[in-house]
């Protein structure tokens, strides 16, 4: 059972890690070429290395700093970074403008990524954790 | 652009909240054993952008209003989540369960772009 505060820390944390996706999109539509999502997929793929990194650390450390902030870290900062609803639709909207090529390969492109990024995070924090 | 920001976040910060909620009631009623409650937000996350943009048009990129800030950039934006879900993937994985994190797999992503198709066809369409 979760509490208030926990509640507010995945608040705060979720408004931070929004506003961070939001500034990263913003920073991205500068890009030269046709539109194409690459703020979602970077931050959905930084996310779940993020994420990964985060679970590895607390559950080697259950009293250390990331487990007793995991509220706002995991739920609060990395579910508010990481988005799929906005993931899915661009890519529907790439299958509306009958850009097939970039929506099967953003939708390929997406999965791979952010399981390579949870494993990959998920090692470096068990070999921070351990040393 | 300060105004669109604070959007966002609050957007943002109740979608993140909203999911904690949804997630654990979920997951109290058919229990952990499967990630249901991470499933369960992000279909209806997607159901809603979905909706949304059909409601208020497609977002051109660039040039976004202050409802598209707020509740889908934001509210739905922080809501659903794929942190969470490649998280839950992986240790389906890593437990040797691999045909249930295949699973969660597919029953994320075909429901969640359907979903997105089917909100957007219900409210008038993409364009």
């Amino acid at each position: 059972m979760i509490d208030w505060r926990a509640y507010g820390a995945v608040g705060a944390g979720s408004a931070l890690g929004t506003s961070l996706r939001y500034q990263v999109s913003l920073a991205l539509l500068a890009l030269p070429g046709p539109w194409f999502p690459w703020a979602t997929l970077a931050v959905n793929m930084l996310g779940s290395w993020l994420i990964a990194l985060f679970a590895a650390l607390a559950a080697a450390r259950l009293q250390g700093r990331v487990a007793r902030w995991q509220p706002f870290l995991v739920a609060g900062f990395c579910g508010g970074f990481t988005t799929f609803s906005l993931f899915g639709l661009e890519l529907i909207q790439l299958l509306a403008e009958s850009r097939l090529l970039a929506a099967f390969g953003y939708g390929l492109a997406s999965l791979v990524l952010w399981l390579a990024a949870a494993w990959h995070g998920h090692g470096v924090g068990r070999r921070l954790a351990a040393s | 652009m300060a105004v669109s920001l604070l959007l966002v976040a609050a957007g943002g910060g109740l979608g993140g909240m909203l999911r904690v909620a949804v997630g654990n009631a979920v997951s109290r009623r058919l229990g952990v054993a499967f990630p249901w409650g991470t499933l369960a937000v992000n279909l209806s996350g997607s159901l809603m952008i979905g909706l949304l943009a059909g409601l208020l048009g497609p977002p051109l990129p660039g040039e976004v209003g202050s409802a598209w800030s707020l509740l889908a950039i934001g509210l739905l934006g922080g809501y659903t989540t794929v942190s969470t879900f490649s998280l839950q993937t992986l240790t389906l994985w890593q437990e040797g369960r691999p045909r249930m994190a295949l699973a969660n797999v597919l029953a994320t992503l075909v429901p969640g772009l359907c979903a997105v198709a089917a909100g957007a066809w219900l409210a008038g369409g993409l364009t």
